[in-house]
């Protein structure tokens, strides 16, 4: 997947994939990342 | 050195449909839309519901979790016929009993209740704090409407009803508002019972225990030291441990099982003989999903504060030893994968002391029922855990792809826990594992949580450490025997 020139907000889940996980994901396919953060739903 | 074992284990489920609305997620809702508290309430259950309800009976006790993996979903609908609020290591109490417990507690008038209330509070009271039981006094209902019109506080209710009020200390001081202190007061009051019936189930007198820790999530303390407070010494004043001192574990969801590592270090360096790890309840997760719960039209069923406390010293020949040389911790640079900290808290210790993930009998992770977190889009937790373990001993070569199903069957568990915060992290299943050692069932458990570091916005970390749990080499001897 090619994310260049796109900005991403990464909202991950602690039982899931995390915030910071996506953020890499995210800046590995060229994507800004302007925020991450990891949220628990439980 | 002695060998640490925890000795004894100690639940309460209070019922307390009147505190949901105060949750904090209901609160903030309803401040939004105050016509949301008739649908509220209308979907709150009765106590014969919560007491018959099956995750329920398996926190105090009653049922095994094997037992409620039979019984078919929803739970809600299919309660236990002719159930106890009492269980073996736990009990369910009703909302009176929580409001005496409260007031009990209070050494600074901070809640005030109606003589009605009181009077009801006493009576289900008697005999558990007799030294107490003169502070639960109750004044008429005209006084609390006057308080309620005319003083800094929040009303409190009872049948849906006017009933009490707790007051604001300081308005200027956002730690010491009526809310907060109702957590913390909560969080006491609940504590508290889970001490005193773990000490009377271990006919274990109080001034015997020299160390307690507090693992709650509440924030105790003023504008100058917001959560710096305690509640380790406050809890063990009321139950009578006058020769104890404490402090307070905080690290969200995993405190309990930092906590009973760090007590077994005190038995094992013989620092101190005798330890209690407890939790309060969590006022501020009352209702947490009542959104989700509405929106399927189930009951609103995070209704009750759970609390909990675990007598920890060395080895009496009837406990559980706590393996010192086998606790798993996540280390700031293990990372925040589910593969990434369960790598680090169950595969690593194991590997040191030479055993496969299959030669642990049952683990204990986040216990959550999944009946209450579903209906909130949250998923069923425990099995998602359940199967990251399971695919990581497929990884490993230890099972078969095709045999992860029996894993999760075999060596896990269904959630049976409130979504309480540090309660369900892996510890509700101590008493489970103490009764299948003492039946000479069980060989090992390992003991695991997470708690969510990033939640307080000071990092993207998450938090983890486990430990195993075998029988006392006396249990096994009985067993022989």
């Amino acid at each position: 997947m090619n994310l260049k020139g796109k900005r991403v907000v990464a909202v991950g889940e602690r039982e899931g994939v995390t915030g910071p996980s996506i953020k890499l994901l995210a800046e590995s396919a060229g994507a800004e990342v302007v925020f991450s953060v990891t949220q628990c739903f439980v | 050195m002695a060998d640490p074992a925890i000795l004894q284990t100690s639940y309460i489920l209070a019922h307390a449909p009147d505190f949901v609305r105060y949750g904090s997620k209901p609160s903030r809702e309803l401040a939004v839309d105050p016509s949301l508290l008739e649908q509220l309430t209308a979907s709150l259950r009765p106590w014969e519901e919560v007491v018959a309800y099956p995750p329920n009976q398996v926190f105090i006790g009653n049922l095994t979790p094997a037992e409620l993996a039979e019984i078919p979903r929803p739970w809600f609908e299919h309660l236990v016929p002719d159930a106890s609020p009492m269980g073996p290591f736990g009990r369910i109490i009703d909302q009176a009993s929580l409001y005496g417990l409260m007031k009990l507690s209070d050494d600074f008038d901070l809640i005030t209740i109606s003589e009605g209330l009181a009077q009801e509070a006493l009576s289900s009271l008697e005999g558990i704090f007799d030294d107490r039981l003169e502070n639960i006094t109750g004044v008429p209902l005209g006084e609390i409407e006057a308080l309620v019109k005319d003083a800094d506080g929040m009303a409190l209710y009872h049948h849906g009803s006017l009933a009490g009020f707790m007051k604001t200390v300081l308005q200027e001081d956002p730690s010491l508002h009526a809310h907060v202190l109702f957590e913390n007061l909560a969080a006491k009051a609940t504590a508290v019972l889970a001490v005193s019936d773990l000490l009377k189930r271990g006919a274990v007198p109080p001034e015997d225990i020299e160390y307690l820790l507090n693992t709650g999530e509440e924030a105790v303390g003023d504008r100058y030291q917001r959560g710096g407070g305690s509640l380790s010494k406050a809890v063990g004043e009321v139950v009578g441990c006058i020769n104890a001192t404490g402090s307070d574990i905080k690290a969200f969801c995993s405190a309990p099982v930092h906590a009973l590592v760090i007590a077994s270090a005190m038995v094992s360096s013989g620092l101190h003989d005798k330890i209690v790890v407890l939790g309060g309840g969590s006022q501020a997760k009352m209702g947490m999903k009542f959104q989700g719960h509405l929106r399927n039209g189930v009951p609103i069923m995070e209704d009750c504060l759970a609390s909990m406390a675990f007598l920890v010293g060395p080895d009496d020949g009837q406990g559980m030893m706590l393996r010192l040389d086998l606790t798993g911790r996540h280390p700031i640079g293990a990372g925040s994968s589910p593969q990434a900290i369960y790598q680090a808290l169950v595969v690593e210790p194991l590997e040191r002391a030479g055993l496969t993930m299959t030669d642990v009998d049952r683990y204990a992770v986040e216990l959550h029922n999944p009946e209450i977190t579903e209906p909130g889009n949250s998923g069923d937790v425990p099995k998602t855990n359940y199967r990251t373990l399971a695919a990581m001993a497929v990884m490993r070569g230890e099972i078969e792809r095709e045999d992860m199903d029996d894993f999760v069957t075999e060596h896990g568990m269904p959630g049976f826990s409130p979504t309480q915060g540090h309660i369900p992290a892996g510890v509700p299943y101590l008493g489970h594992a103490h009764v299948a050692m003492r039946a000479g069932e069980m060989t090992r458990a390992m003991i695991v949580a997470k708690g969510s570091l990033f939640l307080g916005r000071m990092t993207q970390l998450v938090d983890g450490v486990s430990f195993v749990i075998e029988p006392s080499p006396g249990l096994t001897e009985t067993n022989i025997e």
